[in-house]
């Protein structure tokens, strides 16, 4: 049974039918075509599905599309300012934060709402605000060095 | 082997030796880089997978009615609707495309799908009726070995098998099976071409290995295949095998349009090969003064239901079996047992994962033994270039700087204090502070570079200057490494020209750069492009009588000659495929020049452990490592400290756990990968020595850090808690009950 729907997605409106068990991750990579959020696990445990939901972190493979509407989600899509990088995009590719790449949109994410709510994180802080995000590229030490680069820049 | 014309003469950025960042770098930041998982073509189908849910069983029937009957379902094709070579394999092609009679291990791919979308096809997939009559598993390794069910056995005998010491110390060791897990699951799409051809787009580690095995199955000419790199989420070993390549091009053929395929998780983890699970019995003698007079040792690794790379697999563990250490008389005994267990294969490291585990404890119980700091043991005992290999004979040619590494790690200070003062098991109530142990470990493991034993291995590049700058022209696959970097910091420096673009093109463009696998491509495809890179400056020079090239064109007495725009109205392209230094298969002893060169890599862990609740924090992992030339210091330590937290992993937390031959936890719930809370402090030395055969004497430097990571990590527990710590992954139970 499909509901028709308004998604409201990096700003902008987006109407889509979807099936009432559809998660969000979904809609955004196969309706709406946004395919920079990525699905790791489908258990909400790796994080690469990492969008914000009103500013707030969420496992898109785990929220169902139809408890998104009225709500305001942002993608990795939504991150970039018009003038080039974002300063965590920035840091992260200078440090070396980025290898394979697949959890770096999700990495992203969850900085994001971390750096919003906690412009100053100790370290501690940061690895609690990353510790649902997996990598298995880097061991870590780069994104790590990259946030703190980017909190201090704050 | 390279041909070494002379360098540019003016220093270029972002040449070699230098940090360039990575080229994909801001397109993987911004989301818009394509993984296989992302790809998307108009009017295309999903694919999707019946799977065995018993690990043995023979098929009486299947009935691909039902699923025929569900709305928006294309195809349901079976083992008798393979027109080719009814099996594949990396090695042999001993695994059936899709099951016929039997099926050999839990998860077997019995039936494939194809349907309007992928809610569809899992649908579909899922009512497909097999009838089974349940077998008897073979789970069990030794049994297997006992009654000769086995892919491969190895024998290796060096020196007087007589020889024995004062001072011997022996011990039985475990490693679990640890899976890859990449972040991007297996994914792809095939699409027809309209004229009984297929083009594939597949996560790989090796694409004309998977060109060649679509050939044969499809029966196909291999001009009506291409297999094209894409985008990969990360690989590890999991991707040299074929797995889903096969399935979707036989859908796209059948149905005659595009079919795409995306692995789950909970599928991943029964969909690719596993780090082989090892039993190893070892037995190391010494003279008083702790000179290693002769090891023997018996290895068993599983190879589970189907070959996939377990004869080489075993062979590295055999040969790598000893460490890099000096000893005359040395015996091993392999074998990689067929089981019902899922197939096993490649994982960074490739067999010398497992005995430097075992190698390495038995080094610190014969310290122990003798009286002697461990390190010294190993000191004494320190395989060099110039020695020879204690399992092959092999004299080691290339630079391996065992006492440096082992000095240089050992001189780096150890903080006081972690910042963490985080309790073992986090946030839980655990334990008070005072009861928490420190433990330091040691560990040194060693690994051959490149494809042995008389492989034809080379890898093909093509180099090219055109009006928008260089090119290089490769099928070597970017899994996140850096090669893509690599190679164009290598043009840089070689042709002297900075606009440097990689890319990445099909089979039939292209011959064979091999796998992404063994360290190689940096060496391997590395070493193409710079003979390419090298001779095309040459070629260019000498028809325009220059003495230097650069982006501005060709000098000659420090004078522009010929500006680039007139270069380039030539078409100028070299293709170069290179080969490293020769080995041979070895003799029914083991013995002979097998490698083409080495790598090795010491660490020294910090743990705290909670001895009431077993449960450990991996403080910090410091290690040197036998780099050669880092090419770009970065990346070189983006593996280091990628490789040393897959290292960590194996050592506490990841293994997959099998029930008669059914994996117990296949999702990130109950396989627990190492999370940022987990990562340790990393500290890195690189220690260069010139001499090897790679790219400016670069060696490939991915799998050293996973080797003797987790030896060092067990080490490290084993100190702070006098346990024996006899396998990995490192259990609660084996430390506090």
């Amino acid at each position: 049974m499909t509901e028709p729907i308004t998604l409201t997605v990096n700003g902008l409106d987006y109407p889509v039918d979807v099936d009432m068990g559809r998660n969000l991750l979904s809609v955004l990579r196969t309706e709406i075509g946004l395919t920079g959020t990525k699905e790791g696990c489908d258990d909400s445990e790796c994080g690469a599905c990492m969008v914000l939901l009103d500013d707030q972190p969420v496992n898109s493979c785990s929220y169902l599309a139809l408890q998104a509407e009225g709500k305001s989600v942002t993608t990795i899509e939504g991150v970039m300012p018009a003038d080039g990088l974002h300063a965590i995009q920035r840091s992260l590719l200078e440090e070396g934060g980025v290898q394979c790449g697949f959890c770096t949109p999700g990495i992203i994410m969850s900085t994001r709402a971390l750096l919003d709510g906690n412009p100053s994180p100790s370290e501690e802080e940061i690895r609690i605000g990353l510790s649902g995000n997996l990598c298995r590229c880097t061991g870590y030490a780069k994104i790590l060095a990259a946030v703190i680069r980017t909190a201090s820049d704050n | 082997m390279t041909v070494r014309t002379e360098q540019p003469s003016s220093r270029i950025d972002d040449g070699i030796g230098e940090s360039a960042l990575r080229p994909d770098g801001i397109a993987k930041l911004k989301g818009e880089f394509e993984y296989a998982q992302d790809q998307w073509v108009e009017g295309m189908l999903w694919g999707a997978t019946t799977r065995s849910p018993h690990p043995h069983a023979r098929i009486l029937s299947i009935d691909v009615a039902p699923a025929l009957a569900i709305g928006g379902v294309h195809a349901v094709l079976t083992a008798d609707d393979v027109p080719g070579r009814a099996s594949f394999g990396l090695e042999h092609p001993d695994q059936p495309v899709l099951a016929k009679e039997m099926v050999n291990f839990w998860g077997e791919p019995v039936a494939i799908v194809a349907a309007e979308d992928d809610a569809t096809a899992r649908r579909a997939a899922a009512a497909v009726v097999v009838e089974y009559e349940r077998l008897e598993p073979l789970t069990d390794p030794e049994d297997a070995d006992l009654r000769d069910e086995v892919f491969q056995r190895m024998r290796i005998r060096r020196g007087d098998q007589s020889a024995s010491g004062s001072v011997v110390v022996e011990g039985f060791y475990e490693v679990g099976m640890q899976d890859q897990a990449p972040l991007g699951t297996e994914a792809g799409l095939a699409v027809p071409d309209g004229h009984g051809g297929v083009d594939l787009y597949a996560t790989s580690q090796f694409v004309h290995a998977d060109h060649e095995q679509v050939v044969a199955s499809l029966g196909l000419r291999p001009e009506q295949v291409r297999a094209h790199p894409t985008g990969i989420g990360g690989a590890f070993g999991a991707r040299e095998d074929v797995n889903l390549h096969i399935h979707l091009c036989l859908l796209a053929l059948h149905t005659s349009q595009p079919v795409k395929m995306v692995y789950h998780r909970s599928e991943s983890f029964t969909g690719h090969v596993h780090r082989h699970p090892a039993r190893m019995w070892y037995r190391h003698e010494a003279d008083e003064d702790g000179n290693l007079v002769r090891v023997r040792a018996k290895v068993l690794i599983d190879g589970g239901a189907y070959a996939s790379t377990t004869a080489a697999v075993l062979a590295n563990a055999c040969y790598f079996a000893v460490g890099p250490y000096n000893c005359e008389s040395v015996s091993v005994d392999g074998v990689g047992t067929r089981t019902n267990n899922p197939p096993c294969g490649a994982m960074r490291g490739f067999g010398a994962v497992q005995v430097c585990f075992a190698h390495e404890a038995q080094m610190d119980r014969l310290a122990d033994a003798l009286g002697m700091d461990p390190l010294e043991l190993r000191r004494k005992n320190a395989l060099e270039s110039g020695d020879s290999m204690p399992t092959t004979g092999q004299v080691i040619e290339t630079p391996l700087p065992t006492v440096e590494v082992i000095d240089s790690l050992a001189a780096m200070p150890i903080p006081e204090e972690s910042e963490r003062a985080g309790l073992p098991g986090g946030s839980g109530l655990t334990t008070e502070e005072h009861h928490v142990v420190r433990g330091i470990g040691y560990a040194v493991g060693i690994k051959n570079l490149g494809f042995s034993e008389g492989f034809d291995d080379f890898a093909q590049a093509r180099v090219l200057l055109t009006p928008g700058g260089a090119i290089v022209e490769t099928a070597a696959i970017e899994v996140g490494q850096g090669l893509v970097t690599i190679l164009a910091q290598i043009v840089r420096s070689s042709m002297g020209v900075s606009s440097v673009e990689v890319r990445h093109v099909d089979t039939s463009k292209i011959d064979s750069a091999g796998s992404t696998s063994a360290s190689r491509q940096t060496q391997m495809s590395g070493g193409a492009t710079l003979e390419a890179s090298s001779r095309l400056r040459a070629r260019i020079l000498e028809h325009f009588a220059g003495d230097d090239l650069n982006d501005e064109g060709v000098w000659r007495d420090g004078e522009l000659v010929v500006p680039m725009s007139r270069v380039t109205e030539d078409k100028w392209e070299e293709t170069v495929t290179f080969r490293h230094p020769p080995t041979s298969p070895p003799d029914g002893d083991g013995q002979g020049v097998v490698h083409a060169d080495f790598a090795l890599a010491a660490h020294r862990a910090v743990v705290d452990v909670d001895p009431e609740l077993g449960l450990v924090t991996v403080v910090r992992v410091d290690t040197a490592q036998d780099v050669g030339k880092a090419l770009n210091p970065q990346s070189v330590v983006g593996q280091i400290e990628g490789g040393i937290m897959q290292g960590v992993g194996l050592a506490i937390m990841e293994e997959l756990i099998l029930d008669h031959g059914v994996i117990r936890n296949p999702n990130f719930t109950d396989y627990l990968l190492p999370t940022i809370l987990d990562a340790p402090d990393v500290e890195a030395l690189l220690i260069e020595k010139e001499g090897s055969w790679g790219p400016f004497g670069a060696k490939g430097v991915g799998e050293p850090p996973t080797i003797s990571s987790t030896a060092a990590v067990a080490a490290a527990i084993r100190n702070a808690t006098g346990r024996a710590i006899n396998r990995v992954p490192v259990r609660p139970q084996d430390i506090a009950l």
